[in-house]
């Protein structure tokens, strides 16, 4: 445990700047813009209505939601796409609190103020804003808690914040990833509302010494967010040509592939970095996009998710024309199949399997309406569980849905009787769990492809690093580089030089 | 010293005026009582002639100039202005507080600390005492002693005051109705007072002006009232003061030996 801390908290200066930045850039965007908005408001009696309501409705939008939505908005990943969702998602306690501050400031007051003679910004500024000042810094110390919060999911539109350490921890099970993260993460929200809070005091009691303290304290959190910044120019500096970019969507297996791209185009003199826990649909945009330089998806998913289509011709067919139309709609060019398959399977626990003698989906169908179906997030709304269900009849108890490191805990407890599980899991053999076939071949293939962005798919040297990898890593590969990682929690280095050995080995044999 | 002429005041689209054609004319160092019942419209009109409301017709000025040529910010520091209920800022001293207006008016900091200073006093409420006290910190009368102040910091020439001890007890309503008056006499101010207390008119004004619905009825010193009510309501708003009076003096003859 103390080793996995002492891992995460040598990430934790990158990551604690990065999300600072994002969080203390936003926070002052959301100021800068609120603040003399929220005064035009008080003013203008009829854009009250409209204001609040726009800043509640944004309020209303899950966060990971408002991030996500923020990428095909933009049409980019990374720093802007969270930057623009927590300036939206700071507005609301900033505008809310000012308007009401200036507007409950007692008339009789503001009048004395016009009556003896004060221009209308010396009413704002020498009376309405003082008097205001209590709930509008409540206000944005409010703002900045949610903010400090909420940027923790910009990991998954591709800045780098403290979700780092609690997506890739709640995906490997690495608890120690999460805490660090977490702890972190709530602990600079206090910091920053109490350091606030110390420079509201000390503007009312005119003290010198509390006012210097909190400015210092302020300037030490802006300092540890500027850091990133400079390191990124000087790292820029010293190598010439921009770095690859290597995207992995939010599970185990994709941080173990990603890092190994990372590691080959590395060990091919090609500057490279990995940019973890991306959203599925958001990861392919940011290719398209060029923002993502190469990634590994699976072709079923690109054919139904991304090309739409509801057929399930054979593996080499969709293979051809999924590459073909990569590469006329999107300009993406599919390099070629790793060697091993990723599909959605369902799974149910072998005991069960053996006693009701259930071993294909066909068999399940009879006994699915007393049982309860577990799924990750996704499952449930793909095209592949409706193909599924009316393929084979299924109709369940009741579908719940589960973080997928929770999903097994789920089905070893018998919380739920069968659960979609991935077939490279390691999971599957540690907990003792059976993959129902698919004879009727509902659910599409999934083989592993590398895809790379428009732009890199003309350097001769990022493709010519990269094909090694085609055909290289076999099912046995895969699912033992998961297991390393998700149940004898080694980190991830370990499963990628695994990995990297198998595909050296077959390089040689083919020699 | 200032004059209203037809001056008439109405709302939005209103055919209801909340003044209308007012003529008044108060002259150098008098002190003016503007009574009435509430929404008779004598604050809208000690409003107008620091352009706090604007006239929709009719014609204000202040030593015979057109407030309309003047810039509103520059008229009001030079006219002092007492509040109804007080105003002042509860976020600044009473040094603060009373030093505002010279302060706008960019005086030096020392001229201004000796004036604060220079009005506590007068205002019997000893700077070493009160200086940096706030004003929640004061009762309602030291409150209103330092709205006073606050108004003749700027050494203005013209009071406005908007029903200046409406909220204070009797005790202290009465004392500073003396003391006012005193300060009024000693200074040669030109004041505009608004009340609905007819007996606090008749006790403090040179010239009581009564208006009823946006009208002024009539206009004459306390003397002139008492003798020859012009309107039926004047007359009316004069019959409880009189009731007052027999009714103490029946009771002090009374009480006696």
């Amino acid at each position: 445990m103390s080793q996995k801390i002492l891992n995460e908290l040598a990430l934790l200066p990158t990551t604690l700047g990065h999300h600072l930045l994002l969080s203390l850039s936003a926070l002052l965007a959301g100021l800068l813009i609120c603040l003399p908005l929220a005064v035009l408001v008080s003013r203008v009696k009829a854009l009250q209505f409209p204001a609040l309501t726009f800043a509640s409705v944004v309020q209303t939008v899950p966060g990971l939601a408002l991030l996500a939505l923020m990428v095909p908005l933009l049409g980019q990943i990374g720093f802007l796409p969270a930057f623009l969702a927590l300036v939206l998602y700071s507005m609301l306690p900033i505008l809310h609190n000012t308007i009401t501050g200036i507007l409950g400031v007692d008339r009789s007051v503001v009048e004395a103020a016009r009556g003896i003679g004060m221009t209308t910004l010396q009413q704002l500024f020498k009376v309405e804003l003082p008097l205001a000042a209590p709930v509008i810094i409540a206000g944005i110390r409010t703002s900045a808690v949610w903010v400090v919060g909420t940027a923790t999911l910009a990991t998954p539109v591709g800045a780098t914040s403290l979700g780092n350490h609690i997506f890739s921890g709640l995906q490997t099970q690495n608890m120690a990833a999460v805490l660090v993260g977490s702890i972190a993460a709530a602990g600079l929200a206090v910091a920053l509302d109490q350091l606030i809070r110390l420079l509201e005091s000390a503007t009312r009691q005119k003290s010198r010494r509390l006012g210097i303290s909190s400015l210092v304290g302020l300037l030490l959190l802006s300092l540890v967010g500027v850091a990133p910044l400079v390191r990124d120019r000087a790292a820029g500096d010293r190598s010439a040509g921009s770095p690859v970019v290597v995207g992995a969507k939010t599970f185990t297996e994709q941080y173990v592939l990603a890092e190994l791209l990372t590691l080959t185009l590395k060990q091919a003199g090609l500057p490279a970095v990995s940019r973890s826990s991306l959203g599925s649909t958001i990861l392919f945009d940011a290719l398209v996009a060029g923002q993502v330089d190469c990634y590994v998806d699976y072709s079923g998913t690109l054919w139904a998710n991304i090309m739409k289509r509801q057929d399930i011709p054979s593996r080499a067919t969709l293979l051809e024309q999924l590459s073909q139309w990569l590469q006329e709609r999107h300009r993406v060019k599919l390099l070629g199949s790793l060697g091993f398959e990723n599909t959605y399977a369902l799974a149910i626990p072998k005991e069960k399997s053996e006693k009701q003698r259930i071993s294909t989906l066909v068999e399940l169908s009879a006994h699915a309406p007393a049982w309860r179906i577990g799924s990750d997030y996704e499952f449930f709304s793909r095209p592949e569980w409706l193909a599924l269900k009316e393929k084979y009849q299924l109709r369940f108890a009741e579908q719940r849905t589960f973080d997928p490191s929770l999903m097994y805990a789920a089905i070893q407890t018998g919380s739920v009787d069968v659960i979609s599980a991935y077939s490279t899991d390691g999971r599957i053999i540690d907990y003792n769990l059976v993959v129902l076939e698919d004879p009727q071949g509902a659910l599409p293939p999934y083989d592993a492809v590398l895809l790379l962005a428009p732009g890199a798919a003309e350097r001769p040297a990022v493709v010519e690093a990269l094909s090694p990898l085609l055909g290289a890593i076999t099912d046995q590969n895969i699912r033992e580089a998961n297991r390393m990682v998700d149940l004898e929690q080694r980190p991830i280095a370990e499963a990628v030089s695994f990995l990297w050995k198998a595909v050296e080995k077959r390089k040689a044999a083919s020699r | 010293m200032i004059q209203l002429e037809r001056v008439s005041k109405f709302y939005g689209q209103s055919t209801t005026l909340a003044v209308r054609e007012v003529d008044l004319e108060i002259q150098a160092g008098e002190m003016l009582v503007l009574v009435g019942e509430s929404g008779c419209g004598k604050t809208t009109t000690l409003k107008m002639i620091n352009r706090l409301v604007e006239p929709s017709r009719g014609r204000v000025a202040v030593n015979g100039t057109d407030v309309r040529d003047t810039d509103p910010i520059a008229l009001r520091r030079t006219i002092g202005y007492v509040f109804q209920g007080i105003g002042l800022f509860p976020h600044m001293s009473v040094a603060e507080n009373i030093g505002i207006v010279p302060k706008l008016l960019k005086w030096e900091p020392n001229k201004i600390g000796d004036r604060v200073d220079e009005l506590l006093d007068m205002v019997a409420l000893p700077p070493g005492k009160y200086r940096q006290r706030l004003p929640a910190e004061l009762s309602g009368g030291q409150q209103q002693r330092v709205g006073v102040a606050r108004a003749l910091a700027g050494r203005p020439q013209i009071m406005l005051m908007d029903e200046p001890f409406g909220a204070l007890d009797p005790i202290t309503r009465d004392s500073l109705r003396s003391e006012f008056k005193a300060l009024h006499r000693s200074f040669g101010l030109t004041v505009v007072m608004v009340t609905h207390d007819m007996t606090e008119a008749l006790f403090m004004a040179d010239r009581i002006a009564v208006m009823q619905q946006g009208r002024l009825l009539q206009v004459g010193t306390p003397q002139q009232l008492l003798a020859r009510p012009e309107h039926s309501h004047v007359a009316a708003l004069l019959e409880t003061p009189r009731r007052h009076a027999a009714l103490l003096e029946a009771l002090m003859r009374a009480a006696k030996p």
